[in-house]
């Protein structure tokens, strides 16, 4: 049943939480070597299923396999081969960053001496030597998730769950985050990461699966995702409100998609392939004499690829209430 | 804000060894595990001894006041009071702080480090046996300090140091075999405020419906009849034997069976609502 290649095989993932099934049959395969990216708002299903995944979490139903090991029946074999670095950072706060490595160090089987050179490489390979003996509390955030990071790289597995490992960090931290994603892989391992953001799934990951509502809507490379959703979106902002429905139908009649509307800030938002389609729209309205305030070429955001992928927009259900929600994630996060 | 930009971890990715697969832990490892776990007790005590109130001010309050205020009522005069109330002062202040072992477990196990420890490869009781280890050490701080305050104030245990520290050790034994109560509270509740709620709810009534403080001849027969049995009585009757006499009497003997009664009930309990959980 298990493919030797896949470092993650999961078929049919259920989790319920009283009457809520948050994640509702999610199937993943994820290949040895790659990163995986698993794409969706809050509330969507992905830490439940990365939690699953990790044996943090019993699945109430399907099953999933680490390795060919099976996360229920082997948990203590899978936890061997897996580090995860939780959204909420699973440091221990009263303590220093070095104290924090060294006990992880120990319980990875290490002994006193090859505990402290190992926290002292760590820290060391994520630049926070300097912050080794203070105490977490005057952490900033990025400090945190680095060294929430590093404790997943003690034990060398070869398989990395991140779950939202920039969610709240600004635009620098983030790209420093990405740097060292990229070099966990380059180092041979595979890593499987959650995110909001549709740019850091297309800058980190090889394939990416959708997820809303507990369930995979979409799964491919982020080429396959960009050309479901088109490669750039069109924001339009109409002179009067009056002509949101007609300007809707425009579009959606010349570019043959949906367009997301938010009547009272009269702005159209929708995926175009290109700077062409959006003259032919133009010419259209002109025609219809729907009169345009302002227009800006944007990336697709996760609103639009929720909207082509599943034909309706976000639902922010938010059971992990996080600092940028989905429908503010273009604002936080310049593309 | 820091300005550090990230060297490539591969470098510490030297050796990559091939990991081993076996499922179960073995002893060892339990216990290697257990004694990281209780040095990250003891790391987390030395990071906020503001957590260490309980042990250092209890004692000397409780010594100084049940002393002098009991003192002359209850012995005729204060110096003839101390052989009895200083072991009583001692185990009740010791159990009582056993209670904190279920509070502080409840409050790291809401803590994200737990969900670390559960994905790591150890023994999936060392998070629990490691902190009821480290716990130990606030109750030798506390009966240092009990017997510290009452020798300031005059208490000369007759039965000489020798057994004032077999005293000691019994006293330390039992609120440990007390604390799985606690931390069974502490694994099954929902936060660490209703845990401290249920706890002073059992301890009050097991310290103070017992012979710590006044002889157990005054109280009327059925109160008798549950001071009697109550552990916390064989306790501090065998610590007043100990300190006074040196002599060991059935007293400890109880003692040490109602504790181990205690682990014998507890643990497993403990254990088994702490796995389901964790």
């Amino acid at each position: 049943m298990s493919n030797p290649d896949l470092a993650v095989e999961a078929h049919g993932l259920v989790k319920t939480f009283g009457t809520h099934r948050a994640v509702d049959g999610v199937d993943l395969a994820v290949r040895t070597g790659s990163v995986y990216g698993v794409l969706g708002p809050n509330g969507a299903g992905k830490t439940t299923t990365i939690r699953m995944l990790a044996t943090l979490l019993r699945p109430d139903g399907g099953s999933a396999t680490i390795f060919g090991h099976d996360v229920r029946r082997e948990a203590s074999v899978v936890r061997r081969l897996i580090g995860v670095t939780g959204q909420y950072a699973s440091v221990d706060e009263n303590l220093s960053a070095t104290e924090n490595l060294v006990i992880f160090s120990r319980l990875h089987g290490l002994g006193r001496a090859e505990s402290r050179a190992k926290s002292t490489e760590l820290l060391e390979a994520f630049g926070l030597t300097e912050a080794a003996d203070r105490a977490l509390k005057n952490f900033s955030g990025g400090m945190r998730r680095r060294l929430d990071l590093a404790a997943s790289l003690i034990g060398h597995p070869p398989l990395i769950f991140l779950d939202e490992p920039t969610t709240g960090l600004d635009p620098r931290t983030r790209a420093q985050m990405w740097e060292t994603i990229r070099s966990l892989v380059a180092g041979g391992s595979t890593v499987v990461l959650t995110t909001q953001y549709l740019d850091e799934a297309d800058q980190l990951a090889d394939r990416i699966a959708v997820i809303d509502r507990g369930r995979v809507v979409a799964e491919g490379t982020s080429d396959d995702l960009k050309d479901a959703v088109g490669e750039q979106s069109l924001n339009l902002t109409l002179a009067a409100a009056s002509d949101a429905g007609r300007a809707a139908a425009v579009v959606e009649e010349t570019l043959r998609t949906p367009a997301v509307l938010s009547p009272e800030s009269r702005r159209l938002t929708v995926p175009v392939p290109g700077p062409d389609a959006v003259t032919d729209l133009l010419v259209r309205l002109r025609a219809e004499r729907i009169e345009v305030a302002s227009l800006s070429m944007d990336k697709p955001s996760l609103d639009e690829v929720f909207l082509t992928l599943t034909g309706k927009p976000v639902e922010d259900e938010d059971e992990t209430a996080g600092p940028t929600t989905a429908t503010t994630a273009r604002e936080a996060v310049p593309a | 804000m820091s300005t550090n930009t990230l060297t490539r971890p591969e470098q510490t990715r030297t050796a990559v060894v091939a990991p081993d697969l076996s499922s179960r832990t073995s002893v060892r490892q339990t216990l290697a595990n257990t004694r990281t776990m209780a040095y990250r007790g003891l790391l987390k005590i030395r990071r906020t001894p503001e957590q260490l109130f309980d042990v250092t001010l209890m004692p000397i309050i409780f010594t100084l006041m049940f002393t002098f205020i009991f003192g002359g009522a209850v012995s005729g005069d204060v110096a003839s009071y101390l052989p009895v109330i200083i072991p009583g002062v001692l185990v009740q202040t010791v159990v009582s702080t056993s209670t904190v072992t279920g509070t502080q477990l409840r409050e790291d196990m809401d803590k994200g480090v737990f969900d670390r420890f559960r994905s790591l490869p150890i023994a999936r009781i060392a998070p629990l046996t490691g902190a009821l280890l480290a716990d130990t050490v606030r109750y030798t701080i506390a009966t240092v300090i009990t017997f510290a305050v009452g020798y300031a104030i005059g208490y000369r245990p007759a039965a000489g140091f020798g057994s004032v520290v077999l005293a000691a050790l019994l006293v330390i034994v039992c609120a440990w075999c007390l604390s799985w109560i606690f931390a069974f509270f502490g694994v099954i509740a929902r936060s660490a405020s209703s845990v401290q709620g249920i706890s002073m709810m059992v301890v009050m009534p097991l310290t103070f419906l017992s012979n710590a403080f006044v002889p157990a001849d005054t109280m009327p027969d059925w109160l008798q009849g549950f001071v009697n049995v109550n552990p916390v009585s064989h306790i501090v009757t065998a610590v007043r034997e100990l300190t006074t006499y040196g002599t060991v009497g059935s007293d400890l003997v109880w003692s040490l069976v109602g504790a181990a009664a205690v682990v014998a009930v507890f643990a497993p309990l403990t254990v088994r609502a702490y796995m389901r959980k964790a």
